[in-house]
């Protein structure tokens, strides 16, 4: 039986219904903060919006001053009885309103550019992906077969790791004129930059995943006579697989912080221009509505793979949860979820 | 509390019957012969060793277990049998040939499962036959008798989570013995089961050694256990390391629970307690059975 009273969950894991409602609020706590520096009027709003100029010299209509400006303005225009301008208070530009921000999801997308050769929001997008997932392919394809081999056997990891190691400390932007060089202006340095980052951190990721199997399950299955590549395929893998896939996951959130990186070599490009851009026209409500969508985007990557993850490794997830259909209860389910391992795992040998 | 044997010699008291036992057993072919065997390791610079001149052979069918004080390496011996460690000096010999990696003639169960967590029950006793390259029509196939005999067969299906510890270590054992091994080399496997379904392992395990062609070397703390099911016992020491004795179990086959009082168990038992127990030259833990604690409750307030 749960407790119900161990609200803090130091023994155990909270009541699925509390779970569900800490998940929500971590995601309504900062929104609410949000909202209040937005619509509560005397909180913060350093600016004043004129709306009636009077008769103050400086003051138009329309125009935007920090508060002690305008009340100095007024002041000396009483002093000299002229009438004093009128205005309310408002937060900067760059910082819109929760509704602002909610419309331009839907208005950034009908923004037409203004040049006639820059794309539109869905197109910035697209090719963000796009690089994103060129870069994450080439990257997992040399990264994730090297970083098995390099777990399962020590001679490949003393012949690959302590490199590996050694270019896991040399930033990707560093790469970006070569790159650009190398590579020319279009999106192929920016896959790069993408592949720069992630592969060093794939095979060392990986690799301390694939050493943390097990080594009795090894011996075992040698007792019973596999040998070489064969505990490899038959032994190594399918006990790593999972903690693998898990690590991909992870490995893809990284790959999405390069992409800002790589979007401004060459030629700036994709999402971080669309962004760029916004920010010159003064449209930070766009602005705001692409970084969500980021977020938003990495956010429903993770949800998909995490619930695929279940189906394919169902004998990981024990006989823990009782199986919940539609997509409800797959949010459900993933909120639910233990918390996964962390990152970066300790290299300390298992083996007593 | 029954009455302690008359002399301390009295384990080596057999009946006829057992005596031409272990004649017959003495008739068979030697199959695994154990040649000077030692260990040592590297302690700060200085090399210390856990055995030394470990010498015996072992017969076609025998059922062999050791035991030994902690850190008398009774695991290690194993290991070394199974192929999973090198030893130091000597060798191993199976059928006459030496022992040098892990194979599939010698099957190994160990404490902790050790199960294939990503297979079905079934799966994971196909594993063997499958690594030495049998079909996997047959290797099922196989693989279903043994889960019968071990009695689950209607588990066949389900993954290694979902069963109790003794569940798990029959699909072991049975994974183990469908490789057809000269040797099954058990590392306590009952160690971390409760004493129900232990003893309920123990008769299982002796209903399999019967009906199967197989040696079993058996490494257990528990010395009843070894009593109950071990034709020989092999006994190591610490300090120095290495055989204290190989002592011919008196106790009758078959064997039964009631035995447990019988006046060759009880001797066997004192004797073996006298080997494990006696206090060693420089064994620190001993003599320490008296806390030198200051009393710390009032007076007259007693427990015992």
């Amino acid at each position: 039986m749960a407790r119900t009273s161990d609200w803090l969950g130091l023994k155990q894991e909270l009541a699925p219904r509390r779970r569900l409602l800490l998940t929500v609020l971590s995601f309504l706590a900062p929104l609410a903060v949000w909202c209040l520096v937005s619509y509560v009027p005397w909180l913060w709003h350093p600016l004043v919006h004129v709306t009636d100029p009077g008769e103050v010299e400086f003051f138009s209509e329309g125009m935007e001053l920090p508060r002690a400006d305008f009340e100095m303005g007024n002041a000396d225009a009483l002093k000299i009885g002229l009438a004093p301008g009128a205005g309310h208070r408002v937060n900067p530009v760059y910082l819109p309103a929760p509704h602002e921000v909610a419309k331009a999801f839907y208005t950034a997308f009908r923004t037409e550019p203004r040049l006639p050769n820059e794309p539109w929001l869905h197109e910035s997008l697209g090719r963000s992906i796009r690089v994103i997932f060129w870069g994450f392919l080439i990257s997992s394809l040399v990264g994730v077969p090297l970083g098995i081999l390099c777990g399962a056997y020590r001679l490949v990891s003393r012949l690959q790791e302590p490199f590996i190691e050694f270019f896991r400390y040399l930033p990707a932007p560093a790469f970006g004129a070569l790159c650009v060089a190398v590579l020319g202006i279009n999106d192929a340095p920016k896959i790069a930059i993408i592949v720069i980052g992630t592969f060093s951190q794939q095979v060392l990721v990986i690799s301390n995943t694939v050493r943390k199997v097990d080594p009795s399950l090894i011996e075992a299955a040698e007792t019973l006579g596999a040998r070489g590549f064969k505990l490899l395929r038959r032994v190594i893998l399918p006990a790593s697989i999972s903690d693998i896939y898990t690590d991909m996951r992870i490995l893809l959130g990284w790959a999405w912080t390069y992409l800002i990186v790589a979007e401004v070599i060459g030629t700036m490009s994709g999402i971080t221009f669309f962004i760029n851009q916004q920010a010159r026209y003064r449209n930070f409500d766009n602005v705001y509505a692409a970084i969500a969508m980021i977020g938003i985007i990495g956010f429903a990557t993770d949800l998909i793979l995490a619930w695929i993850g279940q189906r394919l490794f169902a004998w990981k997830r024990a006989a823990r949860t009782t199986g919940r259909s539609g997509l409800g209860g797959r949010f459900l389910e993933w909120v639910r979820r233990e918390p996964e391992g962390p990152v970066l795992k300790s290299a300390e040998p298992t083996l007593p | 509390m029954t009455t302690a044997p008359a002399s301390p010699d009295a384990y080596l008291r057999k009946s006829p019957e057992v005596v031409a036992r272990f004649q017959r057993l003495y008739q068979r072919p030697v199959l695994l012969q154990l040649r000077g065997l030692r260990k040592t390791f590297l302690s700060n610079g200085s090399e210390q060793v856990v055995f030394d001149d470990v010498s015996m052979d072992v017969h076609r069918r025998e059922f062999l277990t050791v035991i030994g004080p902690s850190g008398c390496g009774k695991s290690t011996l194993i290991r070394i049998v199974a192929g999973l460690d090198d030893a130091s000096g000597g060798e191993v010999l199976l059928d006459g040939r030496p022992v040098d990696s892990p194979g599939p003639d010698r099957g190994v169960v160990f404490q902790g499962y050790t199960l294939f967590p990503w297979l079905t029950v079934k799966r994971n006793v196909m594993f063997g036959l499958e690594m030495r390259g049998k079909g996997s029509a047959l290797a099922e196939e196989v693989a279903r008798s043994w889960l019968d005999m071990v009695g689950l067969a209607k588990f066949e299906n389900s993954y290694p989570h979902e069963l109790s510890g003794g569940m798990k270590q029959r699909v072991a054992i049975a994974r183990a013995l469908a490789n057809e091994p000269r040797v099954l080399i058990m590392d306590e496997p009952f160690g971390a089961l409760d004493a129900q379904t232990r003893s309920r392992m123990q008769g299982h395990l002796l209903q399999i050694w019967k009906k199967v062609d197989v040696t079993i070397l058996f490494i257990t703390h528990d010395l009843d256990e070894a009593i109950h099911l071990s034709d020989r016992i092999l006994v190591l020491g610490v300090n120095p390391g290495g055989i204290r004795e190989i002592i011919e179990n008196p106790v009758p086959r078959p064997r039964t629970a009631a035995q447990s009082h019988s006046p060759e168990f009880l001797a066997l038992r004192a004797r073996l307690d006298a080997l494990i127990h006696a206090p060693a030259a420089g064994d620190e833990e001993e003599g320490e059975d008296k806390l030198p604690m200051a009393r710390m409750t009032m007076a007259g307030d007693d427990v015992e």
